[in-house]
């Protein structure tokens, strides 16, 4: 399985941490909502399918990302950094691709 | 905001990690030719600069401000000139090293914390190069990464790691590159080099 970092082009999955499910809204952390909080740590769509995923670059640029991932296939439809934004110098994809 | 000045203060004497295990001359299949030449540059300095989001041009002209060394726009561009190198190895983030020590207190009052920050890794790095026309193969034994010309250009950098070694390798020349490692995994990589490297011939300078 090759993950293509946006900044560091397509590396082996051994390179990459998963960071979880990439469709959990963390509630604000004042918040008493209960029914959120439980849903924020235990709610998952499992889907067999596309899946929106958080992955860390932790054995190369570390920065972390924005996966979706077949859960079936194992194949990666999109990748973009987590934090947005990066399109300025030294933050433009390109690389080894 | 109050610039940071680095203290003045005597850096000790450096010992190389390596030397117990640093044997200069020609090792393993070499009766065929040596394809590739080991050695550690030993560079005076190997810093670190991260840009805050939003600053990054500022910090690569402070780069050129200081080294005259221009990175190319592009991630993971990087440029080698004589005793100076840099290179992007993340978002926001270049390597600079020079021969020389010092480069630290150079950048201070340049890359402001305004800018982004500087960590000194002149002694927490070892530098290690591997050239000559096998020099390819035997990186590729090593990480998972193109070292082909074209999809690895002169100059420019990667990060990756081997068996959690973590690694930032720049293209120094057509058949060239210099790795950087901990220092504390140095001599634990330097020996698989040489293991890696017995195959071809090596001889280390
Ligand atoms: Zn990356």
């Amino acid at each position: 399985m090759l993950i293509n970092c946006p900044y560091c082009g397509p590396r082996d999955v051994i390179e990459f941490t998963y960071q979880g499910d990439g469709n959990r809204k963390r509630p604000q952390p004042a918040s008493q909502d209960l029914d959120a909080w439980n849903a924020y740590v235990y709610d998952r769509l499992n889907p067999a399918g596309d899946h929106n995923e958080i992955w860390q670059h932790s054995g190369g640029c570390r920065a972390h990302l924005r996966v979706v991932r077949n859960t079936v296939t194992h194949e990666i439809l999109s990748t973009a950094f987590a934090r947005g934004g990066h399109k300025s110098a030294g933050h433009k994809a390109g690389g080894n691709q | 905001m109050v610039e940071r000045q680095l203290p003045e203060r005597q850096l000790p004497e450096r010992l190389s990690p390596l030397e117990p295990v640093y044997h200069p001359g020609s090792h393993g299949n070499f009766e065929h030719g040596v394809d590739v030449i080991l050695s550690e540059t030993r560079p005076g300095s190997i810093l670190q600069l991260a840009a805050w989001p939003g600053e990054e041009k500022r910090l690569m002209s402070g780069i050129y401000k200081v080294t005259g060394l221009a990175l190319p726009d592009a991630a993971g561009g990087g440029v080698v000139n004589g005793a100076k190198a840099a290179f992007g190895f993340a978002p926001g983030k270049f390597t600079v090293v020079d021969e020389a020590e010092g480069l630290a207190s150079a950048f201070t009052g340049v890359i402001t914390p305004a800018i982004g920050t500087i960590t000194d890794l002149s002694h927490g790095r070892t530098a290690i190069r591997i050239a000559g026309p096998k020099a390819e193969w035997v990186m590729a034994k090593f990480f998972a990464v193109d070292f082909a010309l074209p999809a690895f250009p002169l100059g420019a950098g990667r990060s990756t790691n081997h068996h959690d070694v973590f690694a930032q390798i720049q293209r120094t020349g057509g058949d060239q590159f210099d790795i950087y490692v901990f220092r504390s995994f140095a001599r634990s990589f330097w020996k698989a080099l040489c293991h890696a490297s017995e195959e071809v011939g090596y001889e280390v300078h």
